[in-house]
């Protein structure tokens, strides 16, 4: 394998296997925070025992969340040394506040984990809700690093250098909102899909029917919440794409011509080397909509790019459908659930609905790793765009294959472990929560 | 002005990092010498002392890496093109240590695989203890060389070599030694404080050997480590101090006062770092062409060491209180 394909495919796996943790770091302590009031409102039992059950799960997640973000903190440097001398002191404003972020939140959490019974009962709610908030924070921190890299401010780049670095300005950059939104709906609508499915899964097969009720009413209503709100994030994400970076707006719709109206291509081979789209479905004016909100308008198309600059088209554009498809299925999957909330009938009758939710357990995830492949392959061949190429900046030393190799065998080995774990935890809940604590 | 706070919040980090994640790192070696017998014991007495905040005590290292590529983005890279290998073994450790520690005890089922996880908690934490000692011995042996141009002057001489491999092994008798002391506070059973207390002892001992073999792998590989401790006044003072600690350590174990032992250990590690790193502070890679890389010549712009420093100025204001009481409060427990 060749070095510079294993250092992107090394960056790739470790970042696709942080951000499904950080994610659940992320949102699964507001799943607990709300459990956890319930628990201390009603004294309902049922309640604290989710809460306990769900906080298990929660560390193991956090743990590998956090060795594989600490990973991934030298990686930047082990990859992509010439990209972190320059991009270092510019992008590094959200990661050193995202420190401070990460810090609070290992605290909160040795004292959520360990405070059961030995804390005020509030200030041990506070405390989870620390966790999550700091969380979010920390994701936002780290889009707001990327969005960076998507579209460069803060500096002056003249004759090759970088001047007048201001990392402020470049924390703000014209991306990090609508990446760092439509990022956080997604951790909601992904996590919250994945649990609710697994406890719709479990009041199928008819285990402990109270508990995982409970849990996945909770889940639900989060992940319907982000579900509905995603696709108008993603619109804002486009419109924001098609204006600072238009060879990644043309590879996600396959665009090859410049057109006005342009239309929308759903489904279609792309034949990379003809520059053609076979099979798609056309829907006539609809990519001049959503690019710029007008049905007329004209969408730049690959045709104007200079060729050594195109990302890979055909990545771009399958993952993008995947993640709109998803995107798509799973707004409908929210407005059926809201529907049914007004009926009388209670849940554990709808099996139907039931069954959709556990089809619906990794689809959150597919498409934020769709999400993501689009946004970080459509922005190649540039790792900071229109300043720096991916290939100037990879790391001189040889052999970096088998560092790739390495690697992915323990993130392999890693998954296997974790749901190994989870299926283990959510087998004992039985015996482990049937009773009431004597405690 | 900012420049110093950024670079005392990079040693500070460091040093605590060595502290802290060193005895978490030596729990893991004194249970790979303890006897299978006593083992489960050891594990518990660990469990209860470390779990609330091991946590916490590794984002030292993440505060580290992050003000190094912020602030000094050329020692980051200098560090991850030449020292790539090690710093990857390192990593390899970390992530296995960490998953495995918290892997077995969160496994709802207690059975075989426990016997695997803690297989791999041992091994690794011996692994990522000697690396980091190695890494750190190769920032100041004078082996990496930016000229080279075959791969293993590059990538392998700059951190294979006797002198790195010395502090990589003194590294793992200090961690060692300092997970004894904390644990011998931690236990109240006087059979079990005296199992610690041979624990330290022993690896007591293996620091002095290893401490030894880190002087003549310096006689041998010419680096002039005898001048920095022995010929500054500071790095002079600083090893009498340890010594002296060291003395007093043992003598109030005798008398059976447990809970400073730890700061007087934690003094101790503290002032053998501060002797081996005053005389060419702040140069922080010596290169083997006789130059060095110094914190303050390659320090980044002015405006990002500027935020950089109110960041974590900011950071510590909200987390060092917040960090106190969490210790404060699992000190308690026992009490
Ligand atoms: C649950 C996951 C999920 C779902 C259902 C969607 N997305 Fe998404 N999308 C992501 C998860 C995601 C992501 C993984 O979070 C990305 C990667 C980078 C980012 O900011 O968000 C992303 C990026 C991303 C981008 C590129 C942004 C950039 O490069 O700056 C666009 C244009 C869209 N999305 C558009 C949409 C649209 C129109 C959707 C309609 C349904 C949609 N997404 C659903
Ligand atoms: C966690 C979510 C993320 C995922 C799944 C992701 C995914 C990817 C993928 C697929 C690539 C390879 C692209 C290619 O080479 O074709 C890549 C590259 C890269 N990403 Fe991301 N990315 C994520 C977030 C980030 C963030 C937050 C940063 C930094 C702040 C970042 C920095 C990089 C760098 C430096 C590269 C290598 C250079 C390049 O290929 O352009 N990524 N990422
Ligand atoms: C979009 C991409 C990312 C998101 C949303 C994200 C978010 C998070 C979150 C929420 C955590 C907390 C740990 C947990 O709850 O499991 C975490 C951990 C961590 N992340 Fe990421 N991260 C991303 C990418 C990155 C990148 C590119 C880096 C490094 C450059 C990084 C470095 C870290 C580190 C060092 C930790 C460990 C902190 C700890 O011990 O708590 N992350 N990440």
């Amino acid at each position: 394998m060749d070095d510079f394909i294993a250092a992107r495919s090394q960056m790739a796996l470790s970042l696709g296997f942080h951000i499904i943790f950080s994610c659940i770091g992320m949102v699964m302590p507001f799943f607990m925070a709300v459990s956890h009031y319930k628990w201390l409102k009603t004294n309902d039992e049922v309640y604290k025992n989710l809460t306990k059950a769900w906080s298990k799960g929660v560390a193991i997640f956090f743990a590998t969340g956090a060795v594989s973000g600490t990973m991934l903190s030298f990686e930047l440097g082990l990859l992509w040394p010439k990209f972190m001398d320059h991009a270092g002191p510019i992008f590094g404003m959200p990661f050193s506040l995202e420190g401070t972020a990460f810090f609070i939140e290992a605290i909160a959490l040795g004292f959520f984990l360990y405070g059961w019974n030995k804390l005020n009962k509030w200030f041990h709610w506070f405390t989870g809700m620390v966790v999550g908030v700091s969380g979010l924070a920390s994701g936002i921190l780290v889009v707001a690093a990327n969005a960076w890299m998507n579209s460069p401010a803060g500096f002056d780049f003249v004759n090759g250098q970088y001047l007048n670095i201001d990392p402020i300005q470049a924390m703000f950059n014209k991306a990090w909102f609508s990446q760092a939104l439509h990022m956080c709906l997604a951790a909601f609508t992904a996590t919250g899909f994945a649990v609710a499915g697994v406890h719709a899964l479990m009041i199928l097969r008819d285990r402990n029917k109270e508990f995982h009720l409970k849990a996945f009413k909770i889940a639900a209503i989060f992940a319907c919440i982000g579900a509905l709100l995603q696709p108008l994030s993603g619109d804002i994400s486009a419109k924001d794409v098609a204006k600072r970076q238009p060879a990644k707006l043309a590879a996600m719709e396959a665009l090859y011509k410049t057109e006005k109206p342009a239309p929308l291509l759903i489904g279609g081979i792309v034949n990379e080397k003809d520059k053609t789209v076979k099979g798609a479905i056309e829907i006539p004016g609809a990519l001049s909509f959503l690019a710029h909100g007008d049905f007329k308008a004209e969408v730049k198309g690959l045709d104007q790019i200079p060729e050594n600059e195109h990302p890979p088209v055909a990545i771009t554009h399958y993952a993008f459908q995947i993640m709109v498809g998803i995107g798509t299925l799973l707004l409908l999957v929210s407005l059926i659930y809201f529907f049914t909330l007004f009926k009388k009938n209670p849940l554990t009758e709808k099996r139907w609905l039931l069954k959709l939710f556990v089809g619906a357990i990794p689809l959150g995830y597919i498409a934020l790793e769709a999400g993501w492949v689009v946004t970080e392959v459509g922005r190649q061949p540039w790792i900071i765009y229109g300043i720096m190429r991916t290939k100037d900046a990879v790391t001189p030393m040889p052999g970096i294959a088998y560092s790739f190799y390495i690697f992915s065998a323990i993130y392999v080995s890693l998954s296997i472990i974790v749901t190994f774990l989870l299926y283990r935890q959510i087998k004992m809940v039985p015996v482990l929560y049937n009773k009431p604590e004597t405690k | 002005m900012m420049e110093q706070v950024v670079i005392t919040f990079l040693c500070m980090a460091i040093l605590l990092y060595f502290l802290l994640g060193g005895a978490d790192f030596g729990a893991g070696i004194i249970e790979l010498f303890t006897s299978t017998k006593n083992r489960s014991k050891t594990r518990k007495t660990m469990y209860q002392a470390i779990g609330p905040v091991w946590e916490a005590n590794h984002m030292w290292l993440i505060i580290a890496i992050v003000i190094l590529f912020v602030g000094f983005p050329h020692i980051y890279t200098t560090m991850s093109v030449y020292l790539h290998i090690p710093l990857a073994i390192m990593l390899i450790g970390i992530i296995a240590r960490g998953t495995a520690f918290v892997f077995r005890h969160y496994d709802a089922v207690k059975d075989d695989m426990q016997w695997f996880y803690n297989r791999i908690f041992r091994y690794s934490s011996f692994i990522t203890a000697l690396f980091l000692g190695i890494i750190a011995g190769s920032l100041i042996s004078g082996h990496i060389d930016t000229q080279a141009n075959d791969f293993y002057t590059a990538y392998i001489s700059g951190w294979l070599n006797w002198f790195s491999v010395a502090v990589g092994l003194f590294t793992v008798a200090l961690c060692g030694f300092l997970a004894a002391i904390y644990l011998i506070g931690e236990t109240k059973e006087a059979h079990d404080k005296r199992r610690f207390i041979k624990k330290a002892e022993l690896m007591n001992i293996a620091a002095v050997v290893f401490g030894a073999m880190v002087f003549i792998a310096a006689q041998r590989d010419k680096i002039p480590l005898i001048d920095w401790v022995f010929k500054s006044n500071v790095g002079l003072s600083a090893i009498v101090l340890a010594s002296l600690s060291l003395v007093l350590l043992w003598y109030l174990l005798l008398k059976g006062k447990t809970k400073i032992l730890r700061i007087l250990a934690g003094f101790q590690v503290t002032m053998i770092l501060l002797a081996i790193s005053y005389a060419h502070f702040p140069n922080f890679i010596r290169l083997k062409s006789g130059d060095a890389i110094s914190l303050l010549e390659t320090v980044g712009p002015e405006k990002t060491i500027y935020s950089l420093g109110l960041a974590l100025l900011l950071g510590s204001v909200l987390i060092l209180p917040f960090l106190g009481y969490l210790f404060y409060k699992f000190q308690k427990r026992e009490e």
